[in-house]
Parts: C-alpha cells; structure tokens; sequence
C-alpha cells in the first residue's frame, strides 16, 4: 500500500505516495526528475549516490524513501544557491579538472560539503577519510582531494 | 537496485514494536540503518515480509550516561552518533577508535551499533571493545526483557543468541573502572574503510606498578569474536616490558582460530592478531597509566588515520 511522505529537497516541498520498498534514489530520480543524483553500486560501496539527509550524508540507494518522511534533503541540484554562480565546491572542480567521467561528481561534491562543514579547514589525510566512501572509476583522486583543498580555502575567505 | 515488497511500519514506542515483530511470526525484521539489511533483501539472503522501523522511537535513538551505571546506547543510535557524543569521546576512546575506523562516512551516519553487534559477524569492529568492556545487551520480548552478557551472544557466524521473537534494544556498557585503560586495533584488508582481517579490544587494570586484570578480545579470527584467556592470565601480576608483551601477542595468537579467505590467509591472520595485540596493549597500559619498559611510543600503535 503506498505511504504519502513529505519531503523538502534542495528548499523545495514535495509530497509523494510512494510504495515503501522504494529507495530515496528511486524516489529522486524517477518521481522528482532530480537525476542529478546517481546510482552506482546500489550495495553502499561507490557512494555515487550520496545526498545530505538532515545535513548527514547519507547513502540513497540504501535508504528507504519511506524512512526519510520529513526529512530534509540536498542533492547536487542544491549546491548552487542561485542560478547565477555554482558553489564554490562545484567550481573548485571545474577549476581544478577534478572531474573525468563525471559519474561520481555528485556524490563526491556532498561528500565535500559534509566534510567541509564539519571540518572548514581538513588535512589532505582528512580529506581522504572523509571521502573513503566515495569511488573514483577514473582514479583521478589527487585532483579531487586538490579541488577540495581549494574549495576550503576559497569558503573560509567568504562564507556561505 | 530493486527490493522486493514489504509492509512498512514506524512505531512509536517499544512494545509497539516488539509487539509488531512477535506478531509477524518471524517474517518481520526490525530496521534502523539499513546498510546490511537492504543488499541482503535485494540479493534474496534475508527474506522479510514486514519492516518494522526503530528510528521514529525515541528512547532508542538516545545515548545517556550516567556515572553510576555507565552508558546506555538504544537500538537506532547511529555510529556517527557515538562518535559525536562528548560522554563516549571522553570517557570510552577505544569505542571512539573502533567506530571512527568503522565503514565510510556515509554509512557511519546510517549504520547502528546495535546492527552492527546483531548481525553476528565475527568482525565486526565495534564489538571486541564492548566484551572487554563487559557490556550487556538488553533484550525485549513480549515476555519482558532480559539482559544478557555480550560475551555470551554470539553463536557462530552471523548467529546469534536473539530469539525470533526478541529485539536488542539497549546497549549497557558499564562506567569506565578506575586505573583501567581500553583500546581498539584493526588490520583493514587494504584501506582504512575496509572490514577486518583481524581486529582487537583489549582492557589493561594498573594495580600499583604492575599489570592487574586484563582482557584480550580478537575478532575475524574465529567462528565468533575470542577472548584469549591463556593470554590474558600471562599479564595478570606482571611488570609490563618489550619482550613479555611479545610473548602475550605470540600466545594470543595461539588462542585464535582463523580461516583462509578474501581478506588474507589464516596464517597471516594469525601473525597480525600477535601484533596488534601487542600495539592495543601498549596503548591500553598508557591509558590506565602504565609504563611498559622498552615499548615503541603509543603513538603509531593503533594504525588511526581518522
């Protein structure tokens, strides 16, 4: 029998009636159109389907959408806070060339924020750990975890 | 990935839910992280017709301390939970080391420590620091609760001494014993996130000058986590020094009974428990402040990057 839950995403307010075996992946992607979001591994091991639930990164693709009734969610779709510039994360990236293939971007930019919001300013060691969860099929890590480097310094100097 | 179907509830309260899986008759399962349970419901291992969700019960997802009766984790208290908690940061730091070095961030801020003891995985990292702390498990049924030492839970590979009928509910881990030190070791299969190969918790008591009580808890050594009592009585009134904790890692060691697999051969297995044994010890008898003649410094002793 489907279950109405509530949910706000990236500021907005959605009420869905969802079936409970549907994963918030689901739920993102195919009744909220936010593809933004990726499904990888769908084990909890690649974490390209990592969002912030409650300003937790959280895996999507293990978390029953059910569950997360109330909640509070950010997706990539959310990171920029206008249409005007993209957050200083995403442009680290870009700057940086610390994306190859793209696919696990998104996931590793909330994995960044989550990081950088509890840790402002990390060590390259705990940028590592803080993205142990995240894998890279193009291994290209180094630019990643420089982007990050760079998004800190650049966040630190104007917050927000 | 696709899960098959299932009925979803969110109780309230505890006996709601208890009341919810007795009267499911073994076809429901209780559900809090969901990063075990969900792979195993999709790959067809764990069968469920009802998921009975403990995350919307408060008394479960509250950490107390008292210093009295020690710490108290209820059933749906995340890992990242633990690790926020000044109580646990404080007072319990080899909790602190196993947990941080549990997993991924991702799945620290979903997973349970109560999930983690219930699936009965013999290496399961937050385990061996609660045997040596001596931790009971309360566990509720319709026919009340009862509390059960963690030494005495598992069973054999992810076997449990849980009732079909029974939910874990609280987590006691006593108050910290005065000149007592704890500490947590881990040889990952290749980085920091990974499940043990072999892991370890280990209590050292001070008594005067010397080693008093200790404890020595390996995991994914054996069919379940190990206490290695022979080991242990080795240290019991001795003088802490290089060669005897040597000696205490080699007939640790000993005790163990690993199996050849994925994450790295028996005989390796059994090379590292002694090492690390060795390291947890080094750290433990600092905390409880003790000295150990001609030790490597504590400080690279228990492989924490976090």
């Amino acid at each position: 029998m489907p279950h109405v839950i509530r949910l706000q995403v990236n500021g907005d307010r959605y009420e869905v009636a969802i079936e409970p075996w549907r994963t918030l992946n689901e739920v993102l992607r195919e009744d909220l159109g936010l593809t933004g979001t990726k499904h990888g591994c769908g084990q909890g091991d690649c974490g390209a389907c990592t969002v912030l639930l409650d300003g937790r990164s959280v895996l999507s693709c293990l978390t029953l959408a059910v569950s997360a009734d109330g909640g509070d969610v950010r997706t990539v779709e959310g990171l920029a806070q206008g249409r005007e510039r993209l957050h200083p994360i995403q442009e680290a990236f870009i700057a940086g060339g610390a994306i190859q293939c793209g696919y696990c971007t998104p996931g590793m930019e909330i994995s960044a924020l989550h990081l950088l919001r509890r840790r402002p300013r990390p060590t390259e060691a705990e940028i590592r750990a803080g993205l142990a969860g995240n894998l890279c099929r193009c291994t290209g890590y180094a630019k990643i975890v420089a982007a990050i480097q760079a998004a800190s310094a650049r966040m630190s100097d104007e917050p927000g | 990935m696709s899960l098959p179907h299932f009925e979803y509830f969110a109780p309230r309260t505890i006996e709601e839910a208890v009341a919810l899986l007795a009267g499911a008759g073994g076809r429901a399962r209780p559900f809090a992280g969901g990063t075990d349970l969900l792979p195993r419901l999709q790959s067809g291992l764990v069968r469920a017709e009802t998921l009975v969700d403990l995350k919307r019960i408060p008394e479960l997802c509250a950490i107390g301390f008292d210093p009295a009766s020690g710490l108290t984790i209820g059933a749906a208290v995340r890992l990242a939970d633990l690790l926020d908690s000044p109580d646990v940061q404080r007072r319990y730091p080899a909790m602190t080391d196993a947990v941080s070095q549990t997993a991924t961030v991702q799945i620290r801020n979903m997973g349970t420590i109560a999930g983690n003891v219930c699936n009965g995985s013999p290496c399961a990292d937050s385990v061996p620091v609660l045997i040596a702390r001596l931790a009971h498990l309360a566990l509720m049924s319709p026919r009340g609760e009862r509390l059960l030492p963690i030494g005495d839970f598992f069973k054999g590979p992810g076997e449990t001494a849980l009732e079909p009928d029974e939910l874990l509910v609280r987590i006691h881990v006593p108050p910290p014993p005065p000149y007592t030190g704890f500490a947590f070791a881990k040889l990952p299969a290749r980085t920091a996130s990974d499940i043990s190969a072999v892991n370890v918790g280990v209590m050292v008591a001070r008594q005067g000058g010397v080693c008093g009580e200790a404890r020595i808890v390996l995991g994914a050594v054996g069919p379940v986590p190990l206490r290695a009592h022979q080991a242990e009585l080795r240290l019991a009134g001795a003088t802490l020094g290089a060669r005897l904790l040597e000696e205490v890692g080699r007939l640790a060691a000993s005790e163990t009974r690993p199996i050849d697999d994925l994450r790295a051969s028996a005989a390796y297995r059994r090379d590292m428990a002694a090492v690390l044994v060795r390291r947890a010890l080094v750290v433990a008898a600092t905390r409880a402040g003790l000295a150990v003649a001609d030790a490597a410094p504590a400080g690279d002793a228990t492989g924490a990057s976090e």
